[in-house]
């Protein structure tokens, strides 16, 4: 094994520091992993495109060293309701 | 090893996003999902009675390599409307959630009263294409 199995603890402070203002809550087993993002750096921006700033964090790790990384994005002192 | 360019099966996958409205990259099929999460965005599809048609990954690593590639999106599955990528299972959940996930399918059904639906036991798409790839 070339790389030690990942922690919660080790995304989290990765995903803070590799977003500017971001606050992570990961949750996780070593292998698949939960995390709710908050970061103003999302705002304005889709989906696609916060959840793209949190996987680049990983790059190739994800899906092999990461197993499976599931994103909940929120962008933070969002004053507007979306509509559904 | 990698080419940044283009590659015959990168071509074939572009192709196949532009020739179908609605294209599922997964694990497995939609009878036989191998993956709880193309599970889960198997059962939102047809829980909404979008027809679509689904790629398997599986049979070759140099699909999902390809698509990634193509799709700058690390995960499998992988949702396609209209050419666009909308995302993977947690993004296809929230999204049928709010019912933003209806809206750009163009379907009619309101935003759902409950969670996104578990999937079920195994039901035929209404259309599925397989390993055209």
């Amino acid at each position: 094994m070339a790389a030690s199995e990942a922690t919660p603890e080790e995304l989290k402070q990765r995903i803070e520091a590799g977003i500017p203002g971001a606050t992570a809550e990961v949750r996780g087993d070593g292998h698949h992993f939960y995390a709710v993002v908050s970061a103003a750096a999302f705002a304005g921006l889709s989906r696609i495109a916060q959840h793209r700033l949190v996987y680049d964090v990983f790059g190739a790790e994800v899906g092999d060293r990461i197993h499976a990384l599931s994103i909940q994005t929120k962008a933070s002192e969002t004053q507007t309701e979306s509509i559904a | 090893m990698s080419d940044e360019t283009s590659s015959p099966l990168r071509d074939q996958i572009q192709t196949a996003i532009e020739e179908n409205p609605v294209l599922l990259f997964m694990k497995g099929t939609p009878e036989q999902p191998m993956c709880g999460f193309s599970a889960r965005t198997v059962a939102i599809l047809q829980s909404v009675g979008q027809p679509f048609a689904a790629v398997n990954v599986l049979p070759d690593p140099r699909i999902r390599q390809e698509l990634s590639a193509l799709s700058n999106w690390p995960t499998i599955p992988q949702l396609f409307i209209d050419g666009d990528l909308v995302g993977g299972c947690d993004i296809v959940t929230e999204m049928y959630e709010s019912g933003e996930l209806q809206q750009a399918l163009g379907l009619d059904n309101a935003a759902p009263d409950g969670p996104a639906p578990e999937p079920q036991a195994p039901e035929p798409a209404p259309l599925s294409i397989e390993n055209r790839l």
